[in-house]
């Protein structure tokens, strides 16, 4: 594998990762308090929604000329990019609460058991909350896959990357039987942010016609600069005067 | 019609989110580097500058 197909792997396994928590997280929440059945049958709809996303969305993307596409997912992904990184930047300083998956399952249980409950057989709560919550993480999923495979003409490379991720968290969360609370979430979302910013600067820059000194190598640079300006960043703000937490009541 | 402006909705609270000024910034950087680099200069430096800038801006707003 070349050096931009390992980072398309590696980039596509973490962001799919982070993703299949926190969809495993609403699942359990809703399977365990509720229906088990009703839930899965809620993940395999919203699994078919997004197959029929990809065969639709799929060919589309790849028949565009490779830089308007690189314009376009580079654009993207730095802009998902940033937002990802401002997040994790904003958590690791202190300013916003890192998300906690038994805090998310504690308050999914809450409002499972509060919802109204159907007589037998089928429950539409269990259902539409699986199926709202694997669709919603799986879209963003499916565009990390589609756009890093498009753009690398490797879209089975980010297919392959995506499924082991969503088969080691649902074989984690099914050895564990519990939301993976463990996992280093602010680190991986701020891994992913690094590596989506840096892919947006790189194919960006070359898609509006810029021609990176190095070529691909120039992504050797451009990683680990990305990642040492996100963690000054979080030193600066440590050391800023503290107003209020982000998110934080007035 | 409310399905459309539903649909439009949701794409830009997917795609910007809730800070629209970074997502216009990366727009205006994508922009300089076609500019600049139609000109015939090196533009491979205005990407990686924007993207620094746009995230200490977008840190600065969100800290205060």
């Amino acid at each position: 594998m070349s050096g931009p197909e390992v980072g398309l792997a590696v980039s596509v396994f973490f962001a799919c990762a982070v993703e299949a928590v926190e969809a495993l997280t609403i699942v359990m929440a809703v399977g365990v308090t509720r229906s088990w059945r009703s839930a899965l049958l809620g993940v395999g709809a919203a699994i078919l929604a997004l197959a029929v996303i990809v065969a639709a969305l799929g060919p589309a993307i790849t028949a565009l000329p490779i830089d308007a596409l690189r314009v376009i997912v580079g654009g993207l992904l730095l802009v998902f990019g940033l937002q990802w990184l401002r997040k994790a930047v904003l958590r690791y300083a202190g300013l916003k609460a890192l998300h906690d998956e038994d805090k998310a399952f504690a308050s999914e249980t809450d409002a499972a058991r509060a919802a109204a409950r159907a007589g037998n057989g089928f429950d539409g709560y269990s259902f539409t909350i699986a199926f709202k919550g694997v669709l919603l993480e799986g879209l963003e999923v499916v565009f990390i896959v589609l756009t890093f495979g498009a753009s690398q003409h490797n879209i089975g490379l980010a297919a392959a990357a995506a499924a082991v991720a969503v088969a080691v968290v649902v074989l984690a969360g099914v050895i564990v039987r519990a939301p993976l609370a463990r996992v280093p979430e602010n680190t991986m979302k701020f891994f992913v942010g690094v590596m989506l910013t840096s892919f947006g600067v790189f194919w960006g820059a070359e898609g509006a016609g810029a021609s990176w000194p190095g070529g691909d190598a120039a992504l050797l640079v451009i990683i680990p600069g990305a990642a040492l300006a996100a963690l000054g960043m979080v030193r600066w703000l440590r050391r800023a005067p503290r107003h209020q937490a982000v998110g934080e009541p007035a | 019609m409310s399905w459309i402006v539903r649909a439009v909705r949701a794409a830009w609270e997917f795609v910007v989110g809730d800070d629209p000024f970074t997502a216009l910034g990366v727009v205006v950087a994508l922009g300089a580097t076609a500019a600049i680099g139609g000109a015939g200069a090196p533009a491979w430096w205005v990407m990686p500058v924007a993207a620094v800038a746009l995230l200490g801006l977008s840190l600065r707003r969100a800290a205060r």
